[in-house]
């Protein structure tokens, strides 16, 4: 009995004094480092002299291009082909780093919002802006305003749909983590449950098994969808640009500073022609599917 | 004619319950050591609780895991996704009962006439064991409608279904073998020497003592079925924890899992409850009558 | 008096230890054998062989003059015919008393319910355990649970009755209610083949006591012979040592 009381005492004493000698100052996540100074040296980094981006792998074209190589899937980030793999060489250009200062850190897509200190200095990976996303994490401006398309296969009913209301008798289907599930919810309201996948190898083969009628992406990656992965299939459409509509943006620890030296960069990029430019080498295909209204 | 004897044996057996009576009957010293249990894990819990909250990142942990407005928004959505686990769930667990009885008896079927048969539920019981879930679902799931063969189901729930009764038939058969083999070889010596049939023996004599011996490992069986039932939602249809999934990605908080977590925990406690009451009930059936073991 | 069971040549082993070496024995209608023998003579073994609960090593048996021990015999049906209690009762805890005793009438025998169970109530009367038909066997003494074990055969209407060593897991003052039941079935003419310590109760009832040793029935005769005048030796010491322990 008494050494059951001295264990709950002599316990309750040590945590006690664990509580209280840690820290008791609400630190937030990352330093705050003077905001306005964009410099090389000056900047918030995880791995000080080296940019490190995180992205998901497999790296799907048309954001990543280059042969695969080990231990990147079927492209390459390194290679500086596809845009989001050229955008953060622009980038990085811009904040002063050459491309052997640039490391790309593998980050699956749940990991890039995970609570506690990210390993990566930010994280591109078709990941749209949402004011609750913003809450936990930081994004960059935009650096690709998103079109939702549909991919259907051909010679199916779905195939001969031209308006966004004929598509609501179908089983649709999106991926996790995208807001394609939202855009079907919100703005298509099919009568069937529509299907979410936790990759895009599964929403592929359910594709191609008819087991979904269509697959709701953005749009370079529906072009991806179409030409490369389902056979026989076609980009049935693309849904016009909301106004104030979807964007991709980068992803930041909340806090960060290096945030604000990125928008910056992006800006820069914008103005002199650089993103356009690397829109019309890598995203050009995605541009003709025809618009459902 | 033997009421002298009867008479004394009652007594016998009165005099047994009342000893088991008194030893139950908290003393004085009990009494004390059950407060000292109580005030030390308050005392434990408290200085638990407290060292969690004064440590640095507490803040952000809870607003990403313990924000009741993301916990509360999202459980609508979770819970009527959840009835589709619970569906999968009941008409799972009811064919694994019957397969995995099969599985259990074949195995037990004696002589050299049987051997191809006990060494097919050897084999089926091994693989069901060792193939991950998550495979053979997605196998099943996508593989089999993918064959194209006609009269094949493309339905991806009833592919899942399918391929959680097959690897839940092979554990629950194990269990019923070892509830089988604990039954003392007497019993069945009992009901084959009064002529009853090997079937007949099994069935009415072997078969209910041995399923009343195995009911706890029989639910913890059934407890993991339930939370495999998420399984489905690799498939991409939307159940419990990939409506989790699916709100979690979008606000990059984690309340929403907790939800889903909540929904699981309460359908697993009333059974556990119960499992434990039918055992209880059952305890005193298998005192006594002279059988070992 | 026909024979209603013959023995011949049994032989037993397990493994290389062999039991049985070779047994010969009759036993003819409504008679009462006793075997005795010290632990591990064979006496369990040796009902067991009879009811072809155990594999023969060799050797026939003969229940009233059909081999049982044929290649295509029926053994269900075989044992139907043989009644056999435990030491160890073996009733089927998950059934009442009722359920006990009804279970092999109606499935083996195709009773139907209502048979059954008046068969049932009218030898759970006779022995004094009719309060208990709807009890669980757990809540009976050990000797109400061997009546019950005994009730349980008798309810399959057998023509031979084995009884191994049926009081010996009993507490001292449950043994008599036992005993005075197997009496009684002695006396309304069962043929009995009966495994025991209780010298003194078989000199009783028995018409015969055969001694088992080692495998081998040593010695067999009247109770007063065996008892008074054994002609073997090891029959003698047997003796001794049971009337030393003061259970002769």
């Amino acid at each position: 009995m008494r050494k059951l009381t001295f264990a709950a005492l002599g316990l309750l004493v040590v945590l006690l004094a664990a509580a209280c000698g840690s820290s008791t100052k609400k630190s937030s996540p990352g330093t705050t480092a003077a905001a306005d100074s964009c410099t090389t040296g000056q900047l918030n980094l995880v791995k000080s002299g080296t940019l490190t981006v995180g992205t998901d792998n497999p790296a799907y074209p048309p954001w990543f291009g280059g042969n695969e190589k080990a231990p990147w899937k079927i492209s390459d980030p390194r290679s500086g082909k596809g845009y989001e793999s050229a955008v953060a060489y622009a980038v990085a250009k811009q904040l002063g780093f050459t491309r052997d200062q640039v490391a790309w850190k593998y980050t699956p897509f749940n990991n890039s919002f995970a609570p506690g200190k990210k390993a990566f200095d930010f994280d591109i990976n078709q990941i749209s802006f949402s004011p609750q996303r913003a809450k936990v994490v930081d994004f960059s401006d935009s650096y690709y305003d998103v079109n939702q398309a549909v991919v259907v296969n051909k010679g199916t009913k779905i195939a001969s749909v031209t308006s966004k209301p004929g598509l609501k008798p179908y089983e649709l289907g999106a991926q996790l983590g995208t807001t394609s599930y939202q855009f079907i919810k919100d703005k298509i309201q099919p009568s069937k449950q529509p299907s979410v996948f936790p990759s895009n190898a599964g929403a592929v083969q359910a594709l191609k098994n008819k087991q979904i009628d269509g697959l709701v992406v953005d749009l370079p990656t529906a072009f991806y969808v179409s030409a490369a992965q389902v056979p026989n299939s076609k980009v049935l459409g693309q849904f016009p640009t909301q106004p104030g509509g979807e964007h991709f943006g980068m992803v930041f620890q909340k806090g960060n500073s290096l945030v604000t030296c990125v928008n910056k960069a992006l800006a820069t990029l914008r103005d002199n022609g650089t993103l356009q430019n690397l829109q019309q080498q890598w995203l050009a295909k995605a541009t003709g599917a025809p618009i459902l209204k | 004619m033997a009421s002298e004897g009867d008479r004394r044996s009652d007594l016998e057996v009165a005099g047994r319950r009342s000893r088991l009576l008194a030893g139950l009957r908290l003393e004085g010293e009990g009494a004390r050591g059950v407060a000292i249990a109580l005030l030390s894990t308050v005392v434990f819990f408290t200085a638990v609780a407290v060292a969690v909250t004064q440590s640095p990142g507490w803040p952000e942990v809870q607003r990403t895991f313990f924000n009741w407005d993301d916990i509360s928004s999202s459980f609508p959505d979770i819970a009527r996704a959840f009835v589709l686990n619970v569906k999968i769930f009941l008409v799972a667990e009811v064919f694994i009962l019957v397969l995995a009885l099969a599985i259990a008896v074949i195995r037990s079927l004696p002589g050299p006439v049987f051997f191809p048969l006990r060494l097919l539920a050897i084999v089926y019981a091994d693989l069901a064991r060792g193939v991950p879930t998550i495979l053979v679902v997605a196998l099943l799931g996508f593989g089999a409608p993918a064959l194209e063969l006609s009269g094949v189901p493309s339905s991806r729930v009833f592919w899942a279904t399918v391929g959680l009764i097959l690897i839940y038939s092979g554990y629950v058969s194990e269990v019923y073998r070892s509830g089988i083999e604990s039954v003392h070889p007497s019993q069945e010596a009992a009901a084959r020497s009064l002529g009853l049939s090997r079937a007949q023996a099994m069935r009415r004599v072997i078969l209910p003592q041995a399923i009343r011996r195995v009911i706890p490992p029989l639910l913890n069986d059934f407890i993991g079925l339930q939370k495999d039932t998420a399984l489905v939602g690799t498939l991409g249809v939307i159940e419990a924890f990939n409506q989790s999934q699916i709100d979690a990605n979008a606000t990059f908080t984690y309340g929403a899992y907790l939800a889903a977590a909540a929904l699981f925990v309460a359908l697993t406690i009333p059974l556990a409850r119960l499992t434990d009451w039918l055992i209880a009930r059952d305890r005193r059936r298998r005192q006594a009558t002279g059988v070992q073991g | 008096m026909t024979t209603a069971l013959r023995l011949e040549g049994i032989h037993k082993s397990f493994g290389a230890n062999e039991v049985l070496r070779g047994i010969d024995l009759e036993v003819g209608e409504h008679e009462v054998v006793c075997l005795i023998g010290a632990s591990g003579s064979g006496k369990s073994t040796l009902l067991r062989c009879v009811n072809l609960l155990e594999p023969l090593n060799g050797g026939r048996v003969w229940l009233a003059g059909e081999e049982i021990t044929r290649r295509d015999v029926n053994v269900n049906a075989v044992r139907r015919r043989i009644g056999i209690v435990f030491q160890a009762f073996n009733l089927f805890p998950h059934m009442t008393v009722l359920r006990n005793v009804t279970l092999a009438p109606r499935d083996a025998l195709r009773l139907p319910r209502e048979e059954a169970e008046a068969r049932a109530t009218e030898l759970l009367g006779r022995f004094g355990l009719a309060d208990k038909r709807d009890e669980y066997p757990d809540r009976l003494s050990g000797g109400q649970q061997q009546r019950v074990a005994i009730v349980r055969a008798l309810a399959m209407q057998p023509e031979l009755m084995l009884l191994d060593e049926v009081t010996s897991a009993l507490d001292p003052e449950l043994v008599a209610e036992v005993l005075s039941v197997i009496r009684e079935l002695a006396e309304g003419g069962m043929t009995m083949l009966i495994a025991t310590h209780e010298m003194s109760f078989a000199g009783d009832i028995a018409n015969r006591v055969c001694f088992l040793d080692a495998g081998l029935i040593l010695e067999e005769g009247p109770p007063e012979q065996i008892f008074t005048r054994p002609r073997e030796p090891r029959t003698q010491q047997f003796l001794e040592r049971i009337i030393a322990a003061g259970r002769l």
